[in-house]
């Protein structure tokens, strides 16, 4: 390259017969090589643009010959390309390789065997073989880290090849070596190897893991991330084994790379689980929170990954981050997909204390262009109002403004959230019923409408011209979704209900009886004919008892519900920084499972939530979190809670259980590490508990069909 | 790890392709223009697709794209990314579709040494441009005594530093530059203030010289008893590669071996007592549905003898705005219709300054009317020799062994772009 920066114009499409003319023109009287430079980037443009260049392999091969490095790379770079699909003409440069393998220049020994163990067909694998044991050994560490990776190469290759030549052992032996940079290698590259289905179990001892230490400091950043990685094979067996690990590794957290730290943190994260010293636990959360707060200054990426993480790690952790809910607040260009984070976590965080704070936030962004970002900021002023109770009437005033405005999607996010709060807090606010029934005719999206009809059901004695409403909505029925019929049937059978000893009680006795023969006969959908003869049934036996069941005491809602259950989060956190960390899954489809392992140092509360690795397996929705806000199809069905089987309590509606007694929001402190949630006890019961909506709630939605194996005609009989 | 890395163009064209792993043809590229680059309404910066996931970084309408097939870790994927740009930009000074198409065959070198079958390798630039030059180099002439030299720092415990850097007259410069990100409310409260700082050091010094750097920094302060109101307390600090660790958590001292030239040495965070450089007090009125008038003042708060310059501040108007009347008195104001915006413009703003702002914006009547978001006024600034965090660097010591006296040079920068936001 004469100058740089003056390549752009070979970047552009060309014949394979040109490029061979010009390379066979450059053999003779080629001047410092400067045309076989030319043609070869040429090629290189090319193959970057997609053309095939293969055909020119004999002819670039040649260019080898020639002593400009510049030269060579390219050449290695074409043969990294088209090696692959060209077994039968590789041998041809073989001899090159072979050469580069014993050169004296320590760079062009690792270029050798870089490039060969990128092209994993067999001949070049047995080239590479001898060189490589001797590269393992070399007097260079530049040499010995390159070699590293070139087995980890070569295992996925050939995983079988690569431990008969005894390449696992020496890499074992490479953890010891006495460079920081070839101690990494070797570590990244036995962690890949342990990773695979069939790979060679990879494991640590404390006197490894302690070694491994040693070389933290004079490692690259990356080489850190790679050691402080593998931390997670080491399973303390005494609690001051973890603790003193934790000491060493806890300065990391100053480091500017953003992956440093977070793998620390991933790592400290994992130790605490082998602590017994809660003054040491306390202190490193301490530590943990400000790092976490300083990666939201990095690039909006890299604060979208710390946004997940931090979502995982406070409801784990809640003493981290407990009082900074504030450096949250979205700023007005921040991207999309850092603001929905930051509002997920915003809403973990807000209490009684700063309840106003978050509030004021929240409505702010209710104003916002993005039509997703609203609607989640309404939803979250709804889910505030719900888990902390101070600031349910401030929520309530917020979201009636909210209404006011009369953006369509914002009043229906607004309705939906209320329905939740008249359940959060019966007697306390139906009085905002009228305003909501004002803007009936703006609803056109099924879960808001379902919301409304569950209103004008439940609160069917307070409204006056229920029934009126009701049928009105009634006209579209047969065209509706599955989820507002359902809720449509409900609040009929409600209606009827409460009508039936009112002037009103026929026209509910018709509407009801309209609703119930279009759900029995004219719908396909098996759950809402199912429900509809259960009504049906009910009523017919003994209209009283169905008015105690239909209108019995709901169970008020929670916010429980959206906590991951322990079990989850420690395996999640296991994945603390990954892919895994942002989806919420710990199925990432290609990952290895991690598992939090027993050991005489595991702290009881992790041993008692802890999940076998096998449960990996399970459908992908294994631990999936939704975010504020429960979905609304449970909730349609929780509301019919009473009427389920009892034998289904443990397993319905996960986001809507009854109230627990004990740990409630301020179980939280009292509970022995701060770990928010404590439904081990479920998890464990219920080997389903986790699975949460895998089978599309049917369970939790529906009630049994019924065994009376009656047809419809039979029904007609029996109504009333 | 990383199986694949690309770079495209805004236009969807590959102006990189390196496949690190055999789970990928090229043509997953395309996959990535469909999904991303022909979408215009991307919500993540990463994407996941069945087992492939596509990580991307945008610079100067360039995508930077790194492809995995498993669970990677994701802030090392993007930290990679972000390291990619920087060693272009102190390469080629500059990342653009030009300067990557100028070099694509060094930048094909670079991605082959800094990252083996996905793993991240040494990325430090000072040692990079010792061997990855854009001179041409014959392989014989190479000589194996000077690679070794290379090799034992790209893999040495300083291996961000040649050993044999001379230089005439030793220097260094520090800049301690802060940016204050504000959020204010319509009612004049602190919403959010705080302040990220960095400090960029350019060193120009021989030989392997050992540095101390002090701040005014409130635990060094308390534990030395010096006693000290102009202490300044740190959230947090986050230090480069070449910062001992061990020695800061253990004694707060900064103490290290810098690279050549120019680097990051620190990050800082600092939430207490921020100094709001400006004060901007806005009224906006909406006079029925046809007006909204401004007054927007805006007040210099801090030591006359300073300025801030390039000072801007915009000020949104309503979607439905026909044409702005502004009257300034300082700096020219005028409505970027494009953008629904009032941009103002003062070029210098000397301390305790105070400058208005009046404006009115005409409205055409629309059918449907819907509510103003107001979104905040935002003002960019920059304000030399003034930290808003009150943070003051109280030394630099260099220990070299051949005893040099060295000359150092601070700077203080205190700025804002897009992160100084008043509601109104």
């Amino acid at each position: 390259m004469a100058a740089p920066g003056q390549d752009a114009k070979l970047f552009q499409r060309g014949k394979i017969e040109e490029f061979r003319a010009e390379l066979h023109a450059a053999e003779t009287k080629d001047k410092k090589f400067v045309k076989r430079k030319t043609v070869l980037k040429k090629i290189v443009a090319n193959i970057t643009m997609g053309n095939d260049m293969s055909p020119l392999f004999t002819d670039v091969v040649q260019c080898l010959g020639t002593p400009l490095l510049e030269i060579k790379k390219m050449v290695y770079l074409f043969l990294v390309s088209y090696g692959r699909s060209k077994p039968e003409q590789i041998h041809l440069v073989i001899p090159n390789f072979l050469q580069d393998c014993n050169d004296r220049n320590p760079l062009i020994r690792a270029l050798a065997i870089r490039t060969m163990s990128y092209i994993p067909i067999p001949v070049v694998k047995d080239a590479l073989n001898e060189n490589l044991r001797h590269c393992l050994k070399d007097r260079d560490p530049y040499v010995r880290k390159t070699a590293a990776i070139c087995v980890a190469k070569l295992y996925a290759a050939d995983p079988r090849r690569a431990e008969k030549s005894g390449f696992v052992e020496m890499l074992r032996d490479l953890m010891l070596d006495s460079n920081a940079t070839v101690v990494a290698n070797a570590v990244a590259a036995l962690s890949e190897i342990g990773d695979r289905q069939d790979g060679v179990i990879f494991k640590l001892n404390l006197a490894t893991a302690n070694k491994l230490l040693a070389a933290l400091p004079e490692s690259s950043e990356w080489g850190q991330v790679y050691i402080l990685d593998s931390l997670l094979r080491y399973v303390p067996e005494r609690h001051a084994d973890a603790e003193v690990m934790a000491e060493r590794i806890i300065v990391q957290l100053q480091h500017a790379n953003s992956a440093v730290v977070l793998t620390t943190i991933k790592a400290l994260l994992y130790l605490m689980n082998y602590m017994e010293n809660r003054r040491l636990i306390d202190y490193i959360c301490k530590k943990m929170g400000p790092p976490l707060v300083t990666l939201l200054s990095s690039g909006p990426e890299v604060q979208y990954v710390a946004l997940r993480n931090i979502l995982l790690i406070i409801q784990r952790r809640p003493a981290v981050l407990k009082n900074d809910v504030k450096v949250f607040f979205c700023k007005y260009n921040d991207p999309i997909y850092v603001k929905l984070a930051k509002l997920e976590i915003m809403y973990r965080l807000a209490r009684a204390e700063n309840a106003n704070e978050v509030l004021a936030e929240l409505q702010e962004y209710a104003s916002e262009v993005d039509i997703d970002f609203v609607r989640k900021a309404v939803r979250s002023i709804g889910r505030l109002a719900i888990k902390v109770e101070d600031a349910s009437d401030t929520c309530i005033q917020a979201l009636l403004g909210l209404i006011e405005t009369k953006v369509s999607y914002v009043v229906q996010e607004a309705i939906i959230v209320i329905k939740d709060i008249f359940r959060r807090y019966p007697g306390k606010y139906e009085g905002v019923i009228p305003t909501l029934c004002q803007n009936l005719d703006a609803l056109d999206e099924p879960e808001a409408k379902a919301a409304m009809i569950w209103i004008l059901g439940q609160f069917a004695n307070r409204i006056d011209n229920a029934d009126e409403l009701l049928d009105d909505l009634l006209y579209t029925f047969l065209e509706e979704s599955n989820e507002v019929q359902l809720a449509l049937l409900t609040a009929s059978v409600k209606l009827f209900i409460y009508k039936s000893k009112s002037d009103k009680s026929d026209k509910a006795k018709e509407l009801v009886y309209k609703v119930l023969k279009w759900a029995t006969e004219e719908v396909d959908n098996p759950d809402l004919r199912d429900r509809g003869f259960m009504y049906w049934r009910l009523l017919a036996i003994n209209p009283t008892v169905a008015g105690e069941i239909v209108l019995a005491e709901k169970p008020p809602i929670t916010t429980d519900s959206d906590r991951m259950d322990r079990g989850a989060l420690d395996q999640l956190l296991l994945h603390t920084g990954t892919l895994g960390s942002i989806y919420h899954k710990t199925f990432i489809r290609g990952a290895t499972g991690k598992a939090l392992k027993d050991s005489p140092a595991l702290n009881p509360h992790s041993r008692a939530a802890l999940v076998p690795v096998a449960r990996l397996q399970l459908p992908p929705t294994a631990v999936n979190v939704s975010g504020p806000g429960p979905t609304e199809s449970h909730q349609l069905g929780a509301t019919e809670d009473p009427v389920a089987p009892p034998l289904l309590d443990a397993a319905v509606s996960k986001p809507t259980p009854p109230i627990p007694t004990e740990d409630s929001e301020n179980g939280d402190d009292a509970s022995d590490d701060g770990a928010e949630g404590a439904d081990e006890g479920r998890a464990n019961r219920d080997p389903y508990a986790n699975l949460d909506g895998a089978f599309g709630n049917y369970l939790a939605d529906q009630p049994r069909p019924m065994n009376a194996g009656g047809r419809q005609g039979d029904d007609d009989d029996l109504l009333f | 790890m990383i199986s694949a890395f690309f770079i495209f163009n805004q236009k969807g064209e590959v102006l990189i392709s390196r496949l690190y792993r055999t789970d990928f043809k090229r043509s997953i590229a395309d996959v990535f223009r469909i999904q991303v680059v022909s979408n215009s309404d991307v919500r993540s910066p990463i994407i996941t697709l069945g087992s492939t996931s596509f990580f991307h970084v945008r610079i100067n309408s360039l995508y930077v794209v790194a492809v995995t097939k498993n669970n990677a870790n994701a802030a090392l994927v993007f930290e990679f990314c972000y390291r990619f740009i920087n060693i272009c930009k102190s390469y080629f000074g500059k990342i653009d579709e030009e300067s990557v198409k100028n070099n694509f065959v060094l930048i094909y070198e670079l991605i082959d040494e800094i990252n083996d079958f996905g793993y991240p390798q040494n990325s430090e630039i000072d040692t990079l441009k010792s061997y990855i030059t854009t001179e041409s180099i014959v392989s014989t002439a190479f000589a194996a005594e000077e690679s070794s030299k290379i090799t034992a720092q790209a893999t040495g415990a300083t291996s961000w530093r040649r050993p044999d850097v001379k230089y005439k007259k030793n220097e260094a410069f520090v800049d301690v530059v802060e940016t204050v990100n504000l959020s204010m409310s319509a009612k004049g409260t602190v919403l959010r203030a705080d302040v990220d700082g960095h400090i960029q050091m350019r060193a120009y010094l021989s030989g392997t010289p050992e540095c101390k750097f002090g701040l005014n920094d409130k635990l060094v302060i308390d534990k030395s008893q010096q006693g000290g109101s102009d202490a300044v307390e740190l959230d947090d600090c986050r230090f480069h590669q070449c910062v001992r660790l061990n020695d800061f958590d253990a004694t707060r001292t900064i103490s290290f071996i810098p690279p050549d030239g120019e680097f990051e040495l620190m990050k800082y965070r600092s939430t207490s007592n921020v100094k709001l450089p400006l004060r901007v007090i806005p009224t906006v009125t909406e006079i029925g549905t046809t007006q909204v008038s401004y007054t927007v003042t805006v007040k210099a708060n801090f030591n006359n003898k300073l300025a801030a310059t390039n000072v801007v501040l915009r000020i949104p108007t309503p979607l439905n705005t026909t044409a702005v009347d502004c009257q300034v008195a300082n700096g020219k104001a005028k409505y970027v219709p494009g953008e629904n915006v009032v941009v103002w413009k003062l070029p210098r703003l000397q301390g305790g300054q105070e400058c208005t702002l009046s404006a009115a914006a005409d409205l055409t009547s629309t059918t449907h009317r819907q509510v103003w978001a107001r979104p905040p006024i935002d003002v960019d600034f920059q304000v030399l020799m003034f930290t808003a965090s009150g943070l003051i660097v109280r030394f630099l010591k260099v220990f070299e062994k051949s005893n040099y006296s060295s000359i150092k040079w601070v700077r203080y920068l205190t700025k804002a772009s897009g992160s100084y936001q008043i509601r109104f």
